[in-house]
């Protein structure tokens, strides 16, 4: 078995054994069946969530706002785990790293824009 | 010699993988850990142009959200959006990611033929989420909501019309990845590429899901 699983990392053609378990860069996602159904189930839900307080009118102003910024968050971090397999990158983790300076960044220009423009426009 | 160099300058994750057990196989062993290390180091690199995409979008969402109120006394999205072909291009995305995943396990399986088709699956999806997309810019258009007519209508092509672009791009990419799949098989340089653009395309998605929610929901709210 490790003696085959060494030619599968070669980049050996697609044999179907080499490729079984062990044909994987440290980093590159798994995935299984399961997670990628889990994560389609709950992306279709956290999205027709919101369809529905829209479209019946179940909620107005801020609560409705929060409930679709929420469902919206909700996606992004179910896309994030069950699709982009974020849990399973090795140490150390660049990748969550370089995430999270990102949504700094993105936090900073988005809330900042809205907070100094929101203040302009009592001005005028 | 050249086995202890490459695991000298490698990173220190080099046989996290359990194949630690396997040094004796010399100089072969250690020089496809080294490779298999290089692709995931670009995969990670890929994140980091993930990131970079983050923050363009990022100024494109600030810019639409504070000139939302900015119609110039025209006609504004509220009138003109149609919300069922939106939602229609919504879940064919979302089907879209789901797909891209299908075809990871089919790579995973070693399943070429399963490989290609889940991603020419996927690319049809990307397609027709496009040409969704193009219908009804042509009808904005057509209704007198042109990108120079508002600070809200610039603001609002130049935040959709990125990201389908973005998604463009992916499917030429996808077309050009299906060529190389079908030309080299499943080797380790395109079994990370199959990985980074199936990263591409579910940070895509959710970039769509917040476009859907701040510019489409909560405009006809």
């Amino acid at each position: 078995m490790s003696a085959h699983s060494m030619d599968g990392r070669d980049g050996a053609p697609a044999g179907a054994d080499a490729h079984g378990m062990h044909g994987h860069a440290p980093q590159e996602a798994h995935g299984s069946m399961k997670s990628y159904v889990i994560g389609f189930v709950l992306s279709l839900v956290l999205t027709a969530i919101p369809l529905f307080v829209v479209l019946n009118d179940w909620l107005e102003g801020t609560p409705a706002y929060m409930v679709l910024l929420g469902c919206a968050v909700l996606q992004f971090v179910v896309q994030l785990i069950y699709f982009m397999h974020l849990r399973e990158e090795k140490k150390p983790r660049y990748n969550l790293m370089a995430l999270l300076l990102g949504l700094v960044i993105l936090v900073l220009i988005v809330g900042g824009s809205m907070w100094i423009m929101t203040y302009n426009q009592i001005g005028l | 010699m050249a086995y202890a160099k490459e695991h000298l300058s490698g990173p220190a994750d080099v046989h996290v993988d359990g194949h630690s057990g396997s040094h004796d196989t010399g100089h072969a062993g250690g020089h496809a850990d080294g490779h298999a290390d290089l692709e995931s180091m670009r995969v990670t690199g890929f994140w980091l142009f993930l990131i970079t995409d983050v923050i363009l979008f990022s100024t494109l969402f600030a810019t639409f959200i504070v000139l939302r109120g900015n119609t110039d006394g025209r006609v504004t999205g509220a009138e003109l959006i149609e919300l069922p072909g939106v939602i229609a291009s919504t879940f064919i995305l979302l089907t879209s990611s789901f797909t891209s995943g299908l075809a990871l396990l089919a790579m995973n399986r070693g399943s070429r033929g399963g490989l290609i088709g889940w991603l020419a699956v996927t690319a049809l999806l990307g397609a027709s989420f496009i040409a969704l997309e193009v219908t009804e810019f042509v009808h904005l258009v057509h209704e007198g909501a042109t990108i120079t007519t508002s600070a809200y209508w610039s603001s609002f092509y130049t935040l959709v019309g990125t990201h389908g672009v973005h998604v463009s791009i992916g499917l030429v990419w996808m077309l050009a990845l299906m060529i190389q799949l079908g030309m080299h098989g499943i080797t380790s340089v395109t079994r990370r590429k199959v990985n980074v653009i199936g990263l591409y395309w579910h940070f895509l998605d959710v970039v769509w899901i917040f476009l859907f929610t701040l510019v489409y929901l909560m405009e006809v709210m």
